[in-house]
């Protein structure tokens, strides 16, 4: 079974420790959800957790195998990663881009058979299989981000890891995407967001890590990690959790005092 | 625009250039009757199709190929469809390598050092242009960079233009200088080709890359692309190419601008599937020029690089109209 771990990890920006000492042991088949304030080391962990960051300290390890000591290639195929600010750079068809999600797996004559069928899969997933044809820019923002979750999964990753996957999409395409990453989940595959919506991250993921000046405040079950006061000290607000009709929501009263 | 069937785009762009290839040769002042063609030197004129045109034709069609493909690939890079080796003061500073050649005056010992010279100079410039703006990737730091570039090239030109030691080489650096591919030599094009040859092997291994740069640099490095074996890919390949280049034709722009972006509709946009079909387009380009340059009715020839920009010079304007939204 498929770990990623980290141990004291450790990134500092401009003088500061964005992230300071991490402990993590993430485990697949489950969806965690990273949050914690704007500038809490989010985004940091998880590009560390993909391998796209050297940390200053300590190590990310994919079934004990440190990820900086793995090839590129060899990484891009077992860890799929979405950043928070996606850019498409040119005006392909979303075929084209979804293939793009291929490229550790292509061999020197370009994509096979089977490439082209993971494609095929990877676009059923996510749903965007009818408009295959059509130009990325010519996409709604819901439509392109399910693109976006198609490329990520046309090398049928074994960990998914999303930065902000949620925002700027409408409240149906929150819940679409949501089911697509519980999904995924059950199937097997690691998936790791961040997240800002709390009560999403309530009812997307089975554990929730809390982050605050980068450090890990709480990890556990979400109904369990987002207390009243891991709120107050991640966010400074005062907010509990209810029950809402379609499921558990965080109540957000005040900034705290 | 509709996208079209690579097999076709191909056979297009060959037969294109075979029917300008073989214009190439009948094009220009005086006419070759089909006897001369076949008198294997006996005929003089046989020396004017095989010495002058065949020579001026391969290079014509390895210039072009060296720009468009050099363009294409900055463009792919820079995900900004205004790159070109001219624009971003690639092919200056290969200028300006040759030129520091012509003034010392060594080229007539060693004619090899202007290649190498301009070869430099067009690998220092990309190099540079990485430094500058390849961590940040930005339109604006890019085109910046190859105008800061541009400008230092040219005051290096100039400097070596009002120094010169004599007339002579003033007018051999001005005459360089404008572009052209008139009077070159079967030794020009062994000169050249070799180094473009290799500039342009290395650029056609930057595809998959450049594909995955679609998605930006994070994302190519999600893919598990190297940035930094990329650059140097880059900068080894575009040094080569565009320096080989303007070392055997002087400054010709925007073939490295032009052509990319007339090919991108046709091949769906991929940065990867643009390479090959703006090599030979890029030499369909110049040599479509070059023919018409040979037939214009004027006493002295019009130089390429001139007739280039003027023909470049208003599509690049028009392309920045359309793309002034995105710049702003």
């Amino acid at each position: 079974m498929s770990r990623l771990t980290c141990r004291s990890l450790a990134v500092v920006l401009g003088g500061r420790a964005v992230v300071d000492g991490v402990d993590l042991a993430l485990d697949p088949g489950r969806v965690t959800a990273i949050v914690g304030a704007n500038g809490a080391g989010k985004s940091t962990l998880l590009s560390c957790l993909a391998g796209l960051r050297t940390p200053a300290g300590g190590a990310v390890t994919l079934d004990g195998a440190p990820l900086s000591g793995m090839r590129p290639k060899a990484r891009a195929r077992r860890i799929a990663f979405l950043p928070q600010t996606p850019e498409i750079a040119w005006s392909v068809e979303v075929g084209t881009l979804v293939g793009l999600g291929r490229t550790p797996f292509l061999g020197a004559l370009g994509p096979d058979a089977a490439d082209h069928a993971a494609v095929d899969r990877a676009m059923a997933a996510a749903q965007v299989t009818a408009f295959q044809r059509r130009v990325v820019t010519t996409l709604s923002g819901g439509e392109r981000a399910r693109v976006l979750i198609a490329r990520a999964l046309a090398g049928d990753p074994e960990w998914l890891l999303a930065d902000e996957p949620l925002t700027g999409l409408d409240p149906a395409h929150q819940l679409d995407v949501a089911a697509l990453f519980r999904s995924l989940a059950s199937a097997g595959t690691g998936v790791v967001v961040t997240l800002h919506d709390l009560s999403m991250a309530l009812r997307l993921s089975h554990r929730v890590v809390v982050l605050a000046d980068g450090r890990v405040l709480a990890d556990d079950p979400p109904s369990v990690a987002l207390t009243p006061d891991v709120l107050r000290r991640a966010y400074g607000i005062d907010a509990r959790l209810t029950e809402g009709a379609g499921g558990p929501l965080i109540d957000v009263v005040r900034r705290a005092g | 625009m509709k996208r079209l069937g690579r097999p076709w785009l191909f056979g297009a762009l060959a037969l294109g250039l075979l029917i300008l290839g073989a214009l190439s040769l009948v094009a220009g002042k005086v006419w070759v009757p089909w006897s001369a063609w076949t008198s294997a030197g006996a005929d003089p004129r046989w020396a004017i199709v095989f010495e002058l045109r065949l020579p001026r034709t391969l290079l014509g069609m390895l210039v072009g190929a060296a720009l468009g493909l050099s363009g294409a690939v900055l463009q792919g890079y820079t995900r900004n469809p205004l790159a070109d080796p001219g624009v971003l003061g690639v092919s200056a500073m290969a200028a300006l390598g040759a030129v520091l050649t012509l003034y010392y005056g060594v080229t007539d010992a060693t004619p090899w050092l202007l290649p190498v010279a301009a070869i430099v100079g067009a690998a220092l410039g990309v190099a540079a242009l990485l430094l500058l703006a390849g961590a940040t990737s930005s339109l604006v730091t890019f085109i910046l960079a190859g105008a800061v570039l541009n400008v230092i090239a040219s005051a290096g030109v100039s400097l070596a233009l009002s120094l010169a030691p004599n007339p002579w080489a003033v007018n051999e650096i001005v005459d360089w200088l404008m572009g052209s591919l008139a009077d070159r030599s079967v030794e020009e094009l062994r000169l050249a080709a070799p180094f473009i040859a290799l500039g342009c092997a290395l650029l056609l291994t930057t595809g998959r890359a450049l594909d995955a740069l679609t998605l930006g640099e994070v994302g190519a490095l999600s893919l598990g692309m190297s940035m930094s074996a990329t650059r140097w890919t880059l900068a080894a390949g575009v040094g080569l190419a565009a320096g080989a280049s303007v070392a055997v034709s002087g400054v010709i722009g925007f073939v490295g601008l032009v052509t990319p972006h007339l090919l991108r509709p046709l091949v769906g946009s991929r940065p990867g599937a643009l390479l090959w079909p703006s090599a030979l387009g890029g030499a369909l380009i110049v040599l479509a020029a070059d023919i018409l340059v040979r037939l214009t009715p004027a006493a002295g020839e019009v130089k390429l690089g001139v007739a280039m920009a003027a023909l470049g010079g208003p599509f690049f304007l028009g392309l920045l109209f359309m793309l002034r939204r995105r710049i702003a």
